[in-house]
């Protein structure tokens, strides 16, 4: 039976979910020290999919790998209560204020250095950016098939994996060839609770960074323990264009930040034509959603 | 995300206790397991900080997956198929998280791929998932039965079913039979040794019996032919995978109805002799049921828990007359007089499960090692309180357990009594707690050697000697007022030289007792955090009017009198 190697890409975000009064600053920006930091949960969906996977086939490992300020590490140790082997914390200066293009873009130069990967999963969306971008243009980056919106694997043989996405208007089944790009659903079945002895154990796993912010008792314990030692890579242990890094390599900027009611009105289908493209372009420059 | 051991921090308190430390320390073998086991703990510390992290995600579970199944389960109920019980599908999910979890041989040493935790922590665990699903705890609690095979069985025996436990196996212990209640020693399921087939074989019928389509389960049965009372039956391990046991039918039950009640039928199957023939009853038996007795303390403390907490909510929400509910006398009394008592059998069942901790301990570390005087005399100490100490907090959390739900019901109104709100539920749930493992007047039966030993006088007078700041001075005077009386109750039952005058009395005495200690119990929590200040007030109060009425009682009453109550003889 074949090992699969897996990574999931995941994110610290903040809870919006459960939003406060002083959730927002006066600027229009997330303050985020009212909000606890939380392991993204479409992410933990997908970190769900990916320990399936190793239930079902021994041997496999499930890498984490994240991107962050060094705190973001929790997000490791969260992975490894659950049964994920270990993970990666990619954190320097000169990944900070990153959008969706820079981040994809040192994700994917992370990947290429975490050696051959049959399958990387990531939640569809974060629910602080809300733009489901990332999977796909890792995907895009490392030149690899992609299937988004997953809800199930359906069947996992050698290099051929069938999925079930969830649409708008039902579920869809599709085949493909290993290696693959896969986003997941909130609708997938939610990840399993934390392991009481894999938290035992794993507690105490810490990047060397915190280790040296936190001054540790136990610091010998590290030298002799590597399980508990969690990777952090900055931008010199992965290969990089430092125009395509940060601030400088992220397109987005932000103009204004307005609060907007949500309102639910009939959806749009707009079918994939290049005239009906095209139509929809047009109305989202008109309106100024885009442009 | 509603986290059923954060929301609640009388939970934290109890788990610090003092006692704690030593606790640990046996337990840890001085924390010599941390080189075999990555995830054994280095030190006090850290194995406290491990318990409370572990409580966190079965905190987590409770509030987010078993409480919120609750309704459904009671709904759906297990059924029979074929002889076998199909469990609700809720709980299945919620077995399957625990399992996920790891929370499934909380107290079995590491060796057998438990946690090794303490049983506070494991109390406390099922404290929780009683407030979440008093049904389903039944269920996930039978892990108990593990720990009388890690007492009792031989070293092939734990290596073979341990693992099975902590890794997702269910259990049962079948003791009850149709003309075999709260009388076990008439218990007649047959067992034969089968020289051709090298095994025992089971034969009869078992009733009653909790999950008993469990995976393994400890039966108690007749070994010794022709023997008619408790020597001759011995105790048995079945597993299920042998086969050989049907479920001919499941109680349709008041409460905890998630959890499947079965009728069980034994056609040869195979079984193993745990430990020496002859003990079943007498030994083993008694142990298995001590810890079955604490945890059934525990789903009471859980289920008062929940109660109290659903009409604290409803009080508050409530408006009659303009205002809320909980503004009138009438209610917020009931209701201080119920977080009076939760507070109550909380302490006392953990001041329970510390002694149980303690001596259990070193009964396994005497298998290790020859025992110091000292340290067999402190084994004996703390195995003497458990032993009077078990019975009174099953008795006394499993009534209060039913008061609370009832007053619970009755804030709620005529809502109450509806299907709609969780009360109805767990006031249904309650009303077993008082009647298994042992009725109240059964517990009253073991308790009473507390009173007339002297033994929880004595323990009584140690509560008396704890300092307490000088603000909380006049309550235990008035307590040393009431264990006055009490000695005087004592006195009086036990001069009249008769059996009978002190059976009759037995549980005004028992739970005299009883009031006494978790006044006690609770004065001292006070002294360590003030959270508890207006409990202990309050309990204190309701405690003088029980202690005193029985004390009346006890005072006008003359053997000559016991006629009265027997006309119907």
């Amino acid at each position: 039976m074949k090992a699969y190697s897996i990574i999931v890409l995941a994110k610290q975000v903040p809870d919006t979910r459960n939003v406060g009064k002083d959730a927002m600053k006066a600027d229009g920006t997330v303050n985020r020290a009212a909000l606890p930091a939380i392991f993204n949960p479409e992410d933990l969906n997908a970190l769900e999919q990916a320990l399936r996977i190793k239930d079902r086939y021994p041997g496999t490992t499930v890498k984490i790998l994240t991107m962050g300020p060094v705190r973001a590490a929790e997000v490791i140790r969260e992975g490894l209560y659950r049964g994920a082997d270990g993970g990666i914390l990619l954190t320097d200066r000169a990944f900070a204020g990153s959008d969706t293009l820079a981040t994809s873009y040192a994700l994917s130069q992370a990947i290429k250095k975490m050696g051959k990967t049959d399958l990387i999963i990531a939640g569809r969306q974060a629910i602080d950016g809300d733009t489901a971008q990332v999977g796909p243009q890792v995907a895009e980056k490392l030149n690899m098939l992609q299937i988004t919106y997953v809800e199930e694997v359906a069947e996992l043989k050698n290099d051929t994996i069938i999925l079930k996405r969830r649409l708008d208007r039902g579920v869809e089944t599709v085949k493909c060839k290993l290696p693959l790009v896969m986003t997941v659903n909130g609708t997938a079945p939610e990840c399993r609770v934390r392991n009481a002895k894999l938290l035992m154990q794993y507690k105490r796993a810490r990047t060397i960074t915190e280790l040296q912010r936190e001054n540790e008792d136990y610091t010998h314990l590290y030298n002799e323990r590597s399980d508990l030692n969690i990777a952090e890579w900055t931008v010199n242990d992965i290969e990089t264009d430092s125009s395509q890094l940060g601030l400088t390599g992220s397109p987005t900027k932000v103009k204004t930040i307005v609060n907007v009611v949500l309102q639910a009105k009939d959806s749009k289908v707009i079918s994939d034509s290049d005239a009906d493209i095209e139509n929809m372009m047009i109305e989202l420059i008109d309106s100024h959603v885009i442009g | 995300m509603a986290n059923f051991f954060t929301d609640n921090r009388e939970l934290k308190f109890h788990l610090h206790h003092p006692l704690m430390e030593k606790i640990v320390q046996l337990k840890e073998r001085d924390f010599s397991f941390k080189d075999e086991f990555k995830f054994a703990p280095f030190d006090f510390e850290d194995a406290m900080d491990n318990y409370e992290r572990v409580l966190e995600i079965a905190g987590e579970i409770c509030g987010e997956i078993i409480a919120p199944n609750a309704e459904s389960v009671d709904a759906d109920g297990p059924q029979v198929v074929d002889g076998r019980v199909i469990y609700a599908a809720g709980t299945k999910e919620n077995l399957k998280a625990l399992s996920q979890a790891g929370l499934m041989g909380m107290s079995l040493p590491y060796k057998y791929e438990g946690l090794n935790f303490p049983i506070v922590p494991y109390i406390m665990a099922a404290d929780i998932v009683s407030r979440a699903d008093a049904g389903f705890v039944n269920i996930w609690g039978l892990q108990d039965c593990a720990e009388t095979i890690n007492e009792f069985a031989s070293d092939e025996q734990k290596e073979k079913y341990l693992p099975r436990v902590c890794r997702n196996d269910t259990m049962a212990m079948d003791l009850t039979e149709p003309d075999a209640g709260s009388d076990l020693q008439a218990v007649q399921l047959k067992a034969t040794w089968s020289e051709e087939k090298k095994t025992w074989l089971l034969n009869g019928v078992k009733r009653f019996i909790t999950n008993g389509d469990g995976d393994i389960s400890l039966v108690l049965a007749r070994s010794e032919p022709g023997t008619k009372d408790g020597r001759g039956l011995s105790m048995f391990i079945y597993d299920k995978q042998n086969g050989g046991v049907t479920v001919r039918r499941i109680e349709n039950k008041m409460g905890i109805i998630g959890s499947p009640t079965c009728e069980l039928v034994f056609k040869n199957a195979h079984a193993e002799l745990v430990g020496s023939r002859k003990l079943g009853l007498i030994k083993y038996v008694m142990a298995l049921m001590n810890g079955a007795r604490l945890g059934i303390a525990a789903q009471s403390v859980g289920i008062s828990e929940a109660a109290y907490r659903e009409a604290l909510e409803y009080a508050k929400e409530r408006i009659q007359f303009g205002k809320s509910i909980i503004r009138f006398p009438a209610v917020f009394e009931m209701l201080s007089t119920m977080k009076a008592k939760l507070d109550a059998s909380r302490t006392l069942l953990y001041e329970t499960a510390r002694f149980v901790d303690v001596y259990k301990t070193w009964q396994h570390i005497a298998k290790e090692r020859t025992l110091e005087k000292e340290e067999r005399d402190e084994m004996k100490f703390y195995q003497k309180l458990a032993d009077i100490f078990t019975p009174l907090v099953k008795g006394m959390s499993s009534e209060f357990s039913n008061e609370i739900a009832y007053d619970a019901v009755q804030i709620h109104g005529g809502s109450g009594f509806m299907k709609d709100y969780p009360v109805e539920r767990i006031y249904r749930d309650a009303r077993i707690t008082s009647i298994y493992e042992g009725t109240t007047q059964l517990q009253v039966v073991a308790a009473i050697r507390g009173v007339t030993t002297g033994g929880y006088l004595e323990r009584i007078r140690y509560y008396e000697s704890q300092k307490v700041s000088p603000k909380l001075e006049y309550l235990k005077r008035s307590l040393i007022i009431l264990t006055d009386e009490y000695e005087q109750a004592v006195k009086k039952v036990t001069s009249a030289d008769d059996n009978e005058f002190v059976d009759f009395h037995a549980r005004r005495l028992v739970e005299m007792a009883g009031h006494i200690i978790m006044s006690y119990l609770l004065l001292n929590d006070s002294n360590r955090d003030e959270m508890f200040l207006r409990s202990t007030q309050n309990y204190i109060t309701f405690a003088k009017t029980q202690v005193k009425a029985h004390a009346e009682f006890i005072r006008v009453s003359e053997l000559s009198d016991l006629g009265n109550y027997k006309f119907e003889l």
